[in-house]
């Protein structure tokens, strides 16, 4: 077996390899998006498709397609996914939170008002207790 | 291999089409419904490669653009019951 012929097999090897998974990955976050509780965790498996299984999938057919105008496309296709679908995601998961959607927490965290920062639902006190809880809890400066 | 691919994408789009009919609230269904967007790119390029006319890309990528725009229109629509609001101004800051 010549060199080159090896390569070629193993860039084939290697993009059906992405390929499979990707076709799995996509099944897996389907079911996710259907079997999820809320519809914050139904956001991350629906995230799932958008970025990793999309990738994969991408990625896999640029190495089928080889140098040229395709891969270049398909790049620019991956390229508009990665913009695009975290910022609907996160318009989404903005619009709910105003519109009232709670996530579903097990302490009872209030995340609609840490998020939209205005502090609903809490009494004075009630308001510096959970202050100064968030503040213990989080990790300095992350959440500004 | 890449009827392989198809049919999964083809597997996961009903299943997202079931999350649009079930979705206990319009943001499920604007979700599920981008989710199904994604899904019909991949499907585009999937069978761009498996008939041999990788054309298809374009239109993938078109369809990309207005994927975006209208999750955000109809997200706008369901906020303000009109979509020619400035949304200057939102209360939630």
């Amino acid at each position: 077996m010549t060199v080159a012929a090896f390569q070629d097999t193993a860039i084939m090897a290697l993009s059906w390899l992405f390929i499979c998974s990707g076709s799995v990955l996509v099944v897996i976050a389907a079911i996710g998006l259907v079997r999820m509780p809320d519809l914050f965790t139904r956001m991350h498996a629906a995230g799932m498709i958008d970025t990793l299984a999309a990738a994969l999938l991408i990625v896999g057919m640029m190495l089928q397609a080889g140098w040229g105008l395709v891969s270049l496309k398909l790049l620019i296709l991956l390229a508009l996914f990665f913009i695009t679908s975290p910022t609907a995601t996160h318009a989404v998961a903005r619009a709910a939170l105003s519109a009232g959607v709670e996530p579903l927490m097990d302490d009872g965290h209030d995340v609609a008002a840490d998020v939209l920062g205005d502090g609903r639902n809490r009494s004075a006190i009630e308001g510096m207790q959970a202050q100064a809880i968030d503040q213990a809890r989080r990790p300095k400066g992350r959440w500004g | 291999m890449f009827v392989v691919a198809a049919i999964a994408i083809l597997i996961a789009l009903a299943l997202a089409v079931a999350r649009v009919l079930l979705g206990p609230t319009v943001f499920d269904r604007v979700l599920a419904a981008n989710t199904v967007g994604t899904l019909a790119i991949l499907l585009l390029s999937v069978v761009g490669f498996l008939t041999g006319r990788p054309e298809f890309l374009d239109i993938g990528i078109t369809y990309g653009l207005l994927n975006l725009i209208g999750t955000l229109a109809v997200l706008k629509f369901f906020r303000y019951g009109d979509l020619s609001q400035s949304g200057e101004e939102e209360t939630s800051s």
